[in-house]
């Protein structure tokens, strides 16, 4: 989940309109999430799935998350263990999911210059991004405020668990 | 204030007398969409996490398209968990491999203008053609709707994209759709987009569900037109009374919109998308010496009864080619029965079509009609993205049902004007 503490990890550099159907394939659709997650972004870059490490940070292009609604698209990345994503915009759905798993989204300045293998610090409450290989710092906008009661909360689901939780039948 | 049809709807849903741009709201959701895909068996498991039920069972609409027919043991079981979960909370509104849920929404007469709905799946978009609000969400968020009844937005600008003029024949709205990809771009999130003028008004709600349904592709919010005859013609038809203030639901005349885009119809010619998206587009004759393996019709966006009709318009008294296959997946069982009646599947099939059953099937990769390595795929369906439809090497394009059919008989793309 996010929370006010910085998030360091190596960078991964996409294109532009990197779109779920590549984050979640449908040919694993039907296969649980730690199966999924193992196919994401293959059809760009075979390797990333396998060599990501936790906390590394995926940077992407225009409209990053372009596509349909499944959720696994934003899962993935987490299930991988992905530390945050930087894109210069993003797509609305994908962005709304990723905030609602806890996946910190901000989105990057026109001049910001990041390669791959970059190490970087990001804060998202404070709306900074760090590239410490290239002694460069961003300022970004930080995450909303009206999500942060959500985020404060661990994520949707026990922000709703605080809320709405009712005796039903099962 | 003056405000756009989306600010005005979602000012009601909100409750309150306007939405102002950028403002954050929760809206009360007067229907929510669930399929199968991110609906039950992503949903359920969460309910039970929560030690909560759903909010309102007549407000939710349930509906089994995207792993119908099940295929395998995975699908068969997440049929079963639908199922059981219609029965589970008392959903009457459970609509089972009745077709594709964007256009079952519109045969079943459950969108009116003015209404405040959302659907968890990205094509939803698809509803605002009848002058409502309907927009996409993840799986995550429909948890959140189910339990609550209400969803938080950011009040989106307003793009007006106005059609002037007749099409040239063999142009349909698939082709316009294909065009704004390309003149708008698909980075439009967060905002709506409206669409207008004479074309648009003499268009029936088939085809102005092609614009709304590919707002998504714009990455749009969502697309909405404002109601008028035809809009009530269509509920009615439905077996639906329109409601009492329909027509009412408009922009006001001295709205603010972020941008306003006039285009000429008459100068609008057949339409490709080239992999992988949809914005890669152009004029078809452009991609003529691009051989196709398979030509699909299918989809919400592209198997309604108009687009077979237009295939079979094409395919009358011809043959797809030998070296290339055309399959053909109803947009719904009414459209099948349709089909059906008038001859139209009886052209399809004599042409040499593969017929499919209902659902979405190939569009996702998820049914029958899976694309190998290094083939390629002309397609009325939305989507080309890199692996779409099948194998990572494969490749899409987008076209309209009559290119598409042309190019079903040439064994390569083909401008459909020179068969009509």
């Amino acid at each position: 989940m996010i929370d006010s503490d910085p998030i360091y990890g190596r960078a991964w550099v996409f294109g532009d309109e990197i779109n779920t159907d590549t984050m979640a394939p449908g040919l694993y659709f039907k296969e649980p999430i730690e199966v999924m997650a193992r196919h994401c972004l293959e059809a760009v870059d075979p390797e990333f799935a396998a060599s990501v490490k936790p906390g590394d940070i995926v940077v992407g292009g225009s409209n990053f998350g372009v596509g349909s609604a499944r959720e696994q698209a934003a899962m993935a990345f987490r299930e991988l263990g992905v530390g945050a994503i930087l894109a210069r915009s993003f797509s609305r759905i994908f962005y709304r999911n990723a905030i609602n798993f806890g996946l910190p989204l901000l989105t990057l300045p026109a001049d910001a210059e990041i390669r791959a293998g970059d190490l970087l610090e990001v804060d998202p409450v404070g709306g900074t991004i760090d590239n410490t290989t290239l002694g460069k710092r961003y300022a970004v906008e930080p995450i909303p405020a009206h999500l942060m009661t959500m985020i404060d909360a661990g994520g949707l689901l026990p922000w709703l668990k605080d809320r709405y939780a009712k005796p039903q039948k099962f | 204030m003056a405000q756009t049809l989306v600010q005005k709807i979602i000012a009601r849903a909100a409750g309150q007398d306007v939405a102002r741009c950028g403002e954050i709201v929760t809206c009360n959701v007067d229907l929510a969409l669930l399929l199968d895909s991110g609906g039950p068996r992503r949903i359920w498991p969460r309910l039970k996490e929560l030690g909560a039920g759903v909010w309102d069972p007549d407000k939710i609409v349930l509906m089994t398209d995207h792993f119908v027919p099940a295929v395998d043991a995975q699908s068969a079981a997440i049929l079963k968990l639908t199922r059981e979960f219609a029965c589970h909370f008392g959903i009457e509104k459970f609509f089972d491999m009745k077709g594709i849920g964007h256009v079952v929404l519109a045969e079943q007469g459950l969108l009116q203008p003015g209404m405040f709905a959302v659907g968890g799946d990205s094509h939803s978009t698809n509803g605002g053609a009848f002058g409502c609000y309907m927009a996409g969400f993840g799986a995550i968020e429909m948890t959140g709707v189910v339990v609550t009844g209400q969803i938080w937005l950011q009040v989106p600008e307003t793009i007006r994209v106005d059609w002037f003029g007749e099409f040239a024949k063999g142009v349909v709205a698939k082709d316009m759709s294909l065009y704004l990809c390309r003149e708008l771009g698909m980075d439009n999130a967060f905002r709506a987009v409206e669409f207008g003028g004479e074309t648009v008004r003499s268009m029936g709600m088939f085809e102005r569900m092609v614009l709304t349904n590919m707002a998504a592709e714009l990455g749009a919010e969502t697309g909405l037109v404002e109601p008028d005859d035809i809009t009530l013609e269509a509920i009615r038809a439905a077996g639906v009374e329109p409601a009492a203030d329909a027509l009412e639901w408009r922009s006001d005349p001295d709205a603010v919109y972020l941008a306003r885009h006039e285009f000429d119809a008459a100068r609008l010619v057949p339409q490709v998308a080239a992999p992988h998206r949809p914005s890669n587009s152009g004029p078809a004759d452009d991609y003529c010496d691009v051989a196709v393996d398979q030509a699909y019709i299918g989809a919400c966006v592209g198997a309604k009864h108009n687009d077979l009709q237009m295939a079979a318009e094409v395919l009358q008294g011809r043959k797809v080619a030998p070296g290339t296959r055309l399959l053909v997946a109803p947009s719904s069982q009414q459209t099948m029965a349709l089909a059906a009646a008038d001859g139209t599947l009886a052209t399809l099939v004599e042409a040499g079509a593969t017929l499919l059953p209902t659902g979405c099937g190939a569009c996702a990769a998820l049914g029958a009609g899976v694309l190998a390595e290094d083939e390629v795929c002309i397609s009325s369906t939305n989507r080309n993205f890199q692996g779409r439809m099948g194998a990572n090497s494969s490749r899409v394009y987008l076209a309209s049902p009559y290119t598409v059919a042309a190019s079903a008989v040439m064994g390569r793309i083909a401008d459909p004007r020179e068969f009509l």
